[in-house]
């Protein structure tokens, strides 16, 4: 058998993991595995310019392949820089390892030079985590490390290795296991075919049905299983955040999103829905509004792989614990075969209804903001002209703040995996990094970043690793001067008071930012050039660009739950509430 | 209500501090816990005390699951069950009290382990409330420290908490 020292074992057992693109940052305790990996050519090592950037781009190149993120640091500020972007994919529930080097053995606990007890930083934001002793049993651990990051509900694993471990003058035998088993982790494979059919029978029998569909049917690849069942059915889909893109943006069943800044029609159909099937979704506090006036006369079927996620706020009617594709396609084989259908006149009086708040306050029959004056540009109209520019087709991702929340209203996601965003953690700074992941992941393919002035400036750091690593993303800024999101609630709670949220002239240029990494800066100002300023970014194919869009800075994000309330209590703009 | 989960572990370094982070990082109280390895060396057997009502408990039954050094676990109180506490008591012993002292172990059924000039030092196992009407019946004034181990439990009958 083969002798390998515990550094080359690390790079050739992630090679045998599956791993193609390695994110990383080099430093004082992973010295020895930097050496292996100079030393091969299977692991390709990208080199980021800060740890928590290096964690959110292997975050979204699992998202955009729904393979397993791989992370490289070192110890101490390596490790929790890393921190950030774990909690991140940690609350999206996405496939990632993360290997941090840590001091040698002898060391621990000594307080030692970038010593940080990583194993304990990172307990609350991981799924599991490793503390690896002997170079013997590093192999095991990353096949250990990628099964459970990738089975059951997804999660990032770290792998803490001490730097005597992958000593080069320690040799041991390389086997990389073919098949894990673990005794005390056995997720779910198939939903309980009793509780399906119960779920069957109630779903048919719906006379307001809605289907609720979040990032469970994304990262459980449930998409095609989901259309199917919606149209057999015939029943109105809306998706949260994370689910977007899980049903197509532009089919006529999707009611938009739910939830805070959901569309009026999909939070007005959950309330009144009588029978709800919610799939791969946790019936988040930003969807629920108030848990106990959440949709007061509907049945709930939850389908979800997690048991804790069933009955944690909300209690449901009928739990399916379960992988969403497999329960969905035992309910689409049920359908088949049972004798009760759904209620046809009952569901079309529903479509009627739907129909009617669609006409009335939906954001696809007619604009819900005031218009542009026709110079000023309108944060919306910029994404409906980046929506039609990119002809609907891009990968996009975003920041957190208003502009994600425009984002995910106007640009329609036709796919999975074309929308990325930090839905659950809200972290600010995940658009740069994460549109270089899923560029790495989609060579050729037009990704942007739907970012603003503030978020951007929060991993801003990643246009050189951009340059160095030919990723040419695009930025879309929409500018309005302010943290805007914070802006908003500010002037709808607390009179106005723009506490901390404006920059007093500090911004930077970001024309001449982006020209300083070597990448294209370009303005725009007014309404007229923003399709132009579209198209002239996305012609420059294999360059970074920075679009700079100067919106309206006093623009809000509509609708907005009112808390504490049901999901029809709802702002509909700045004067007219539900 | 009182819940005595049993918790079946995998005995390796940092599975403990899951399970207590658990508790603090999603709200629970443990109100006792106790932790040792098993007949087989690779598991450890925990026994947590908390009070919760039932909503809560079966989420944290669900959140002990699911983490994954965590081979099993089963709430005691959900059927019959034997619950047992071990208690080491220094007491204040001179003169007449010595007596007395004496009668109240024999009659909890309790065992005095170390004499000295003016001490006793007294076992006595049993669920918790005993213990709790033992510490009550010698009085706060003569006590002068008290050791608990907290619940240990197991289920009556045929059902066994094992791999």
């Amino acid at each position: 058998m083969e002798l390998l020292s515990g550094g080359e074992i690390l790079i050739r057992a992630l090679h045998d993991a599956g791993v193609k693109h390695l994110w990383g940052y080099p430093g004082g305790a992973v010295l020895h595995i930097y050496d292996a990996l100079f030393r091969q050519d299977d692991v390709k090592h990208i080199l980021m310019r800060h740890e928590q950037a290096a964690v959110h781009a292997a975050d979204a190149y699992a998202r955009a392949t729904g393979e397993v993120g791989a992370t490289l640091v070192t110890s101490g500020p390596g490790a929790t820089n890393a921190i950030t972007g774990i909690a991140t994919a940690y609350m999206d529930s996405i496939p990632i390892v993360v290997v941090s080097g840590q001091v040698p053995q002898e060391k621990i606990g000594e307080d030692a030079f970038q010593e940080t007890d990583m194993i304990g930083v990172s307990r609350p934001v991981v799924k599991h985590s490793f503390l690896v002793k002997n170079p013997a049993d590093i192999a095991e651990t990353i096949a250990k490390a990628f099964y459970i990051a990738s089975s059951g509900r997804p999660g990032p694993v770290v792998v803490d290795i001490p730097k005597d471990v992958t000593d080069p003058n320690t040799k041991v035998p390389y086997h990389f296991p073919d098949k894990i088993k673990i005794r005390s982790y056995q997720p779910s494979v198939r939903g309980h075919a009793g509780q399906i059919k119960r779920a069957v029978n109630l779903l048919v029998s719906a006379k307001r049905p809605v289907i609720y569909a979040g990032g469970g049917v994304v990262l459980g690849n449930a998409s095609a299983q989901l259309i199917e069942l919606a149209k057999k059915l015939n029943y109105p889909v809306t998706n949260t955040l994370m689910g977007l893109g899980g049903f197509p943006g532009t089919d006529k069943q999707f009611l938009g999103m739910l939830g805070m800044h959901g569309t009026f029609e999909a939070n007005t159909a959950m309330h009144h829905a009588d029978v709800i099937l919610a799939i791969g979704a946790r019936f988040d506090d930003r969807v629920t509004n108030s848990v106990d006036k959440f949709c007061p006369s509907a049945k709930i079927i939850h389908i979800d792989v997690d048991p804790s996620s069933i009955s944690k706020t909300v209690q449901v009617d009928i739990p399916i614990v379960g992988p969403c594709q497999s329960v969905l396609n035992d309910m689409i084989a049920l359908l088949g075969g049972i004798k009760d259908k759904p209620d046809e006149s009952a569901i079309a009086d529903w479509w009627l209804q739907i129909g009617g708040w669609r006409e009335r306050y939906g954001l696809y029959t007619k604009p819900r903001y005031e218009p542009s004056d026709g110079k000023l540009i309108k944060p919306q109209d910029a994404v409906k002209a980046l929506y039609k520019v990119t002809e609907g087709n891009a990968y996009i991702t975003s920041d957190v703040g208003q502009h994600q929340m425009f984002a995910a209203q106007y640009y329609l996601f036709d796919k999975p995996r074309q929308w990325f965003n930090s839905g659950g953690l809200g972290t600010m700074g995940y658009g740069l990094p994460a549109a270089m992941g899923v560029q790495m992941a989609r060579p050729g393919a037009q990704v942007a970043c739907i970012t603003g002035e503030g978020s951007i400036q929060m991993c801003i750091q990643e246009l050189s690793a951009c340059t160095q690593h030919q990723l040419p993303v695009k930025i879309i800024i929409l500018n309005n001067q302010a943290l805007g999101m914070v802006k908003q609630w500010q002037d709808m709670q607390y009179g106005s008071r723009y506490s901390h949220v404006l920059y007093e002239d500090s911004l930077p240029d970001f024309v001449k930012l982006a020209e300083a990494y070597g990448h294209i800066g370009l303005r725009v100002n007014h309404l007229d050039e923003l399709e132009s300023g579209l198209e002239e970014c996305f012609s420059h194919k294999d360059r970074v660009v920075i679009l700079d869009i100067n919106v309206d800075q006093y623009e809000h994000v509509y609708p907005m739950l009112i808390a504490p309330g049901s999901m029809r209590d709802m702002w509909l703009n700045k004067t007219e509430r539900t | 209500m009182k819940r005595i989960i049993s918790v079946l572990l995998e005995n390796q370094s940092g599975s403990l501090s899951r399970v207590v982070g658990l508790f603090s990082q999603r709200g629970y109280n443990i109100d006792s816990l106790t932790v040792a390895p098993t007949e087989d060396a690779t598991l450890s057997r925990l026994t947590l005390t908390t009070h919760c009502d039932d909503v809560i408990t079966q989420q944290l039954t669900k959140q002990l699951n699911k983490l994954v050094d965590v081979v099993k676990v089963l709430d005691l109180t959900d059927g019959a069950h034997i619950e047992r506490e071990l208690m080491l008591l220094k007491v204040r012993a001179s003169g007449a009290a010595r007596e007395e002292i004496k009668r109240c172990v024999d009659i909890f059924r309790g065992q005095i382990v170390d004499v000295g000039p003016t001490t006793y030092v007294v076992q006595l196992a049993g669920n918790s409330s005993k213990l709790d009407s033992f510490i009550e019946a010698l009085g706060d004034a003569i006590i002068l420290e008290v050791v608990r181990t907290g619940v240990s439990g197991i289920v009556r009958g045929e059902k066994s908490l094992k791999l």
